[in-house]
């Protein structure tokens, strides 16, 4: 990784996969054979392989062995809040689903703003982390929206990027500063897109279901409209932005328009937008309830349509854990978020690939695509680079919850569903992170 | 039939027999000792997170006359005003026994969450800007009682937005074979409404083609969030009026009213005015609800089967 992301000392085991259908689209690999990982990186990539005595050797015929995944959108809770996620168990939840490396939003108790709050959250990360974790730090204190933070002191700490996630930055002025103090703190920006007059006291998408429900409505052109001012600014101040958590189609356009532009603008997708829509809320359970809220079937088939051009870059889960007691509330009550890092590739691959919207390698392409925006490797399958894989039963159907989850919270959009594709092991930087019903790490 | 959650839980037979039995108990309300054994040794708790007055005191009517023991809680003075979930609450009260739990909050869905924690049978007496489906039940009986429902024109006049009476109604209504207009100021109008088979209008203009005129409570603090500028434009332009309700036409309002806001005093007192119906109609609508989820069918689940002296035959007027 170019930037420094933390986890735990992990013995780096030699790991043989024999077998597995190798598929990274990138580097142009869709083969089934044999891959070695020695001291942490991929040695060998062919067929017959042998392992020194000692290594563990997985029969990984009829699974596929990915590039493994990076999710620039997760909530650990910590500090603050370790009831509902800390540092271990978001990072377990994360190997759970694939994902070889995370990044972590600043919106936690203290905000993330200052760099003694980040050196320690790293130095905990340090003994922690199963997967590595990258921080960011807020732009403004406190997110408040006014002040700035020590843009450049945070990133000689290691924050990674910037964001006010949870929250929009307000004040254009204040962002169009933030954006010009990019040339000296570097980093991107991910950017929240909401304008809170227009969102006002909405807890759904606006549309026929709000209508039906009587439930106060988020329209789409809360998000579209900030998203559109905000890619002006970077344009003007030829800053870098990452637009997070995209939901409504009118955004789509404003992030087209603004790439044909030349603005230096890259942008993610959930796997509950891309899978779910505003119906899901009829039943009013809390569970469905997130910021930006699901939108209209229109609204998804443009997304899913911008994660298969391009306009849209990645996959970000926006893993959003809450307390039982917090989402046993009335849908009005509850808090926004849902949890996703176990359910990312099931779902995706059950709801988008299965039924033929998008092929596998490009499922596989936008799942590791959330690492380029933040200046992070992109995980490979190729001899010599840092072993980063996640091995996947395609065929393997489960219940989500049904065994419970890795995360501390069970608040999670997908429960209760039957998805098809299941993640038998992750190694994230070199070591074995997570095996399927094992809690043990590193290798044999 | 266990719980009432909202209007979209009924089919067209299901409200016809509810409301047919409200006409049965209407005549028992008419005879000096208005009390039937149906629900005798079982309890019907009223638990109500927002104050009100005609849909708490009609519900607990309509349990006395059903011979039901009745539990008040309001939310003020309650364990709720120190912080127990409503979960909790639900739960503990369920220890009880209810065979129903009548409930208004402020919040939509809370009566379906409520119903996932209570063996007892849930009525929804209101929650949040949703539904309130007992309202547009009394609506409808209240009105059959004068017009046959097939057919009729209902225009639905003036804050739609923030209405769970106006939701649970034009569901009602279009259920029952009513064409319905929503009208008033395009903010107080929820975009995408016609997708509840209503149609839209921003002005009264063509006022005159309804049987119905149904006005909405206008609310004073609609003023805050600059949906309307003044209350003197609203007034002026969506008012029901002398001149503007039709001889023809019949006039309902779920109250409370402000009068000189959405009507005028002139026609809240005109014999076209249904408004005192609809509170009368409320008790035995509400009785009827009762029988029909306690009484009526086979139990599910929850309370005491019923009791051999009423409940499984049909109340007996005298």
């Amino acid at each position: 990784m170019s930037l420094p992301l933390d986890r735990a000392g992990t013995p780096l085991g030699d790991l043989l996969l024999r077998g597995a259908r190798l598929l990274d689209p990138r580097a142009g690999l869709d083969q089934q054979t044999d891959l070695l990982v020695r001291e942490g990186e991929i040695a060998e990539i062919g067929p017959d392989l042998n392992a020194r005595d000692g290594a563990e050797v997985v029969d990984a015929e009829g699974l596929h062995a990915f590039p493994a995944f990076v999710d620039p959108h997760v909530h650990l809770r910590t500090p603050g809040r370790e009831d509902e996620e800390d540092i271990d168990s978001g990072t377990r939840a994360a190997a759970a689903g694939g994902f070889c490396a995370i990044l972590a939003m600043p919106n936690t108790d203290p905000v993330v703003d200052s760099a003694p709050v980040l050196r320690s959250l790293r130095q905990r990360a340090r003994e922690e982390a199963r997967v590595p974790v990258g921080f960011l730090a807020a732009i403004t204190r406190g997110q408040r929206g006014d002040e700035l933070t020590e843009m450049a002191e945070l990133a000689a700490e290691g924050a990674v990027a910037f964001s006010d996630d949870g929250l929009p930055v307000r004040s254009a002025g204040t962002l169009r500063h933030a954006l010009s103090y990019q040339k000296l703190a570097g980093r991107v920006l991910a950017l929240h897109e909401e304008e809170p007059s227009l969102s006002g006291q909405g807890v759904m998408h606006e549309g026929a279901v709000s209508a039906l429900l009587g439930l106060a409505g988020i329209p789409s052109i809360s998000e579209s409209t900030m998203a559109a001012r905000d890619a002006a600014i970077a344009l003007y101040e030829d800053a870098r932005i990452h637009i997070q958590h995209v939901s409504a189609r009118e955004t789509v356009a404003a992030i087209e328009r603004a790439k044909a532009e030349g603005v230096k603008i890259t942008a993610e997708l959930t796997p509950h937008h891309l899978t779910l829509t505003d119906e899901a809320v009829m039943g009013l359970d809390p569970n469905f309830k997130m910021n930006p809220p699901l939108r209209s079937a229109e609204d998804r088939t443009v997304l899913i349509e911008a994660l298969r051009s391009g306009a849209i870059d990645c996959i970000g889960t926006d893993h959003a854990p809450h307390s039982r007691e917090e989402k046993e509330q009335p849908f009005e009550v509850a808090p926004m978020g849902v949890t996703g890092l176990e359910t990312a590739f099931a779902a995706l691959h059950t709801e988008l690939v299965l039924p033929g919207h998008v092929s596998l390698a490009l499922l596989v392409e936008r799942m590791t695509a959330g690492a380029a925006p933040f200046d992070l490797d992109t995980p490979t399958l190729t001899k010599g680079a840092l072993a980063n894989i996640a091995l996947v039963d395609l065929a393997a159907e489960w219940e989500v919850g049904e065994a419970g989850y890795e995360s501390r919270s069970a608040n999670c959009c997908f429960a209760g569903r039957r998805l098809t594709g299941r993640v038998r092991m992750t190694v994230a930087a070199g070591a074995v992170a997570y095996r399927e019903r094992s809690f043990a790490i590193g290798a044999v | 039939m266990r719980n009432l959650l909202s209007i979209d839980d009924l089919s067209r037979e299901d409200i016809e027999r509810i409301l047919g039995r409200a006409q049965s108990f209407a005549e028992v309300s008419g005879r000096e000792i208005k009390k039937v054994p149906t629900l005798r040794g079982r309890t019907v708790i009223n638990l109500f997170y927002e104050s009100s007055t005609r849909t708490s005191s009609s519900f607990e009517l309509a349990a006395k006359r059903l011979s039901a023991d009745l539990v008040n809680i309001k939310a003020l003075g309650s364990s709720v005003d120190k912080g127990e979930s409503l979960k909790d609450t639900v739960q503990t009260l369920s220890a009880y026994d209810p065979a129903a739990i009548v409930i208004r909050s402020p919040h939509a869905g809370a009566a379906a969450l409520v119903a996932r924690w209570t063996a007892a049978s849930v009525i929804n007496a209101g929650d949040g800007k949703h539904e309130h489906p007992t309202q547009a039940l009394l609506d409808l009986y209240t009105l059959s009682r004068r017009r046959p429902l097939e057919g009729l024109k209902v225009w639905i006049v003036g804050d739609v937005l923030h209405s769970r009476v106006a939701r649970s109604n034009i569901l009602a209504f279009t259920r029952m074979g009513c064409q319905v207009t929503v009208c008033g100021p395009p903010t107080l109008i929820p975009r995408e409404v016609e997708s509840l088979h209503c149609d839209v209008r921003y002005t009264l203009e063509g006022l005159e083609d309804a049987d119905v005129v149904y006005a909405l409570r206008m609310q004073h603090e609609r003023m805050e969030g600059s949906y309307v500028p003044s209350l003197r434009e609203y007034a002026a332009r969506y008012q029901i009026d002398s001149r503007r309700l039709s001889p023809h036409q019949l006039l309902m309002h779920p109250g409370p009213v402000n009068r000189g806001v959405e009507l005028s005093s002139e026609v809240i007192d005109s014999p076209q005015a249904l408004i005192v119906d609809q509170v009368e109609s409320g008790v035995v609508v509400r009785m009827a609800v009762l029988y029909e989820l306690l009484a009526g069918g086979p139990r599910s689940a929850g309370g005491r089967a019923p009791s051999p002296t009423g409940a499984e035959t049909e109340p007996q007027p005298a």
